[in-house]
């Protein structure tokens, strides 16, 4: 993605607390797991089972996913339009095994 | 890819070589007299070792005379423990000094596995109920009233004073000060059961002006939050475990959630307090604190989780 910054991605997910709910590669503390693990996301063809995994549809579900995915239990999160390309690029650039 | 962030509680972790005030200052200067005296007595044994193995014949019989026990078995220990006793105990008398009657009084109990804080006025009375982070004025003693409701815990933080344990039905007063504004961890530091290692504790210096304006602000009634977080927080039963003054939530098996808003630790000082964290928190605290005494919520949609938070967010 031009000009996503993953280095930005994880102050994002750091201020915003996703580690509160999701283990992600990168991130000691909290590994909390009402969400899936977020290792190997790269990998996976789709988001949260239902969603095609490409880079605007990430970016759009980890700022606003009840919008994205109506009935998700992944609630929407305080992220700027730019912060949420940073944090899905930094999904992409850790993710992968 | 970054070295593995940690996203931990405010103030951690905690250094506890580097007091901000007078009673952790001497408890710090004494921890560095001793790991010096240790070195040096360490070193002094290594060249005996060293003597004794490869050293001359003429040293060696010394080493192994009666006279060296005596003056380095029994003399030399006497003098210096001696020595050390008195010095250590001058340079802490700070902590049994009688502490000031007018100081600042903060009520502090210990629960598994978080802390009850309750500001007291001039004549012993709660006036300002709060959990798990306590502000303090810079530049003053502060007598903390220390006392247990279930186990022995002990109250520890170290770079504003030494560690006192909370023992059930028993009042331990520890003196801590800190002299620049700052955030300074705390940690359970008596094993208590299953999640005590994260049984964390946050305290808030600032400048007394400052200081003073968060007590009064808190002082000031405030404007009731309606709606539906403020519903969902009675009907599934938040309000039973929960306080939140001003309201009918008068809950005290949990932490008392009138300030959660601006605490800037969740979870015991475990966590910072933010949108993931206090909704993660909600609806699983089980996957982060294991064990600890709230149920988890994760049959909660996430509207209904992210309706809480924000009623939550607004109680200052
Ligand atoms: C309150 C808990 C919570 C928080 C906070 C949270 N999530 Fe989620 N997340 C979930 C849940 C639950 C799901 C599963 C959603 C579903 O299956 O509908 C999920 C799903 C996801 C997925 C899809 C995973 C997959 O395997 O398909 C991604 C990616 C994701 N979250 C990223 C994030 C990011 C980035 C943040 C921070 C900005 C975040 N989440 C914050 C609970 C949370
Ligand atoms: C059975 C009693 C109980 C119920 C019901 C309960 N809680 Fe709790 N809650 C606790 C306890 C106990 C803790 C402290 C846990 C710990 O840190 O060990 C806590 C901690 C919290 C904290 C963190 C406070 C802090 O400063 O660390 C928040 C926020 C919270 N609860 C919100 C809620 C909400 C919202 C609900 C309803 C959906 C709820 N609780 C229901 C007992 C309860
Ligand atoms: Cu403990």
């Amino acid at each position: 993605m031009p000009q996503a910054d993953p280095a930005r991605g994880a102050q994002a997910i750091e201020r915003v607390g996703c580690a509160a709910c999701h283990q992600i590669p990168g991130i000691a503390w909290p590994q909390g797991a009402s969400g899936p693990s977020l290792a190997g996301f790269a990998d996976q063809g789709l988001i949260a089972g239902r969603l095609p995994n490409r880079p605007d549809v990430l970016t759009a579900f980890v700022r606003n996913a009840p919008a994205t995915l109506p009935g998700t239990t992944m609630p929407a999160m305080p992220l700027t339009k730019e912060e949420a390309r940073d944090v899905a690029a930094y999904l992409y650039a850790t993710g992968s095994r | 890819m970054q070295p593995a962030a940690a996203n931990t509680g405010p103030g951690w972790p905690a250094s506890i070589f580097d007091p901000a005030g007078p009673y952790a200052g001497s408890i710090t200067t004494l921890s560095w007299l001793l790991l010096a005296m240790a070195a040096g007595v360490f070193l002094v044994v290594l060249v005996a070792l060293w003597v004794a193995l490869f050293g001359k014949h003429r040293l060696q019989k010394r080493l192994g005379g009666t006279r060296t026990i005596w003056i380095g078995g029994i003399i030399f220990p006497v003098i210096v423990l001696s020595g050390l006793l008195v010095y250590g105990l001058s340079l802490t008398r700070n902590l049994a000094e009688p502490v000031p009657a007018n100081a600042m009084r903060v009520r502090i109990t210990g629960e598994m596995w978080w802390w009850r804080v309750a500001y007291l006025d001039a004549r012993g009375q709660p006036v300002n109920i709060d959990a798990n982070e306590l502000h303090i004025p810079v530049g003053q003693p502060v007598v903390l009233e220390l006392e247990s409701s279930d186990v022995i815990h002990s109250f520890w933080v170290p770079q504003l004073s030494g560690k006192l344990d909370m023992i059930p039905g028993r009042r331990n007063i520890l003196p801590i000060q800190a002299d620049r504004p700052g955030t300074y961890g705390g940690q359970c530091a008596e094993y208590c059961g299953g999640p005590h290692a994260l049984m964390g504790f946050v305290v808030i210096a600032h400048e007394p002006a400052q200081y003073h304006a968060i007590m009064a602000a808190r002082r000031t009634p405030r404007q009731q939050v309606a709606g539906r977080g403020e519903q969902l927080f009675r009907s599934t039963g938040c309000a039973a475990c929960h306080r939140i003054a001003g309201t009918d939530a008068n809950g005290i098996a949990g932490p008392d959630l009138s300030h959660v808003g601006s605490r800037s630790s969740l979870g015991a000082g475990i966590l910072p307090n933010n949108r993931g964290t206090l909704i993660g928190w909600i609806g699983d605290s089980q996957s982060i604190k294991p064990g600890n005494r709230m149920p988890a919520y994760k049959m909660l949609p996430a509207q209904d989780l992210a309706a809480i938070a924000t009623y939550l967010e607004a109680q200052k």
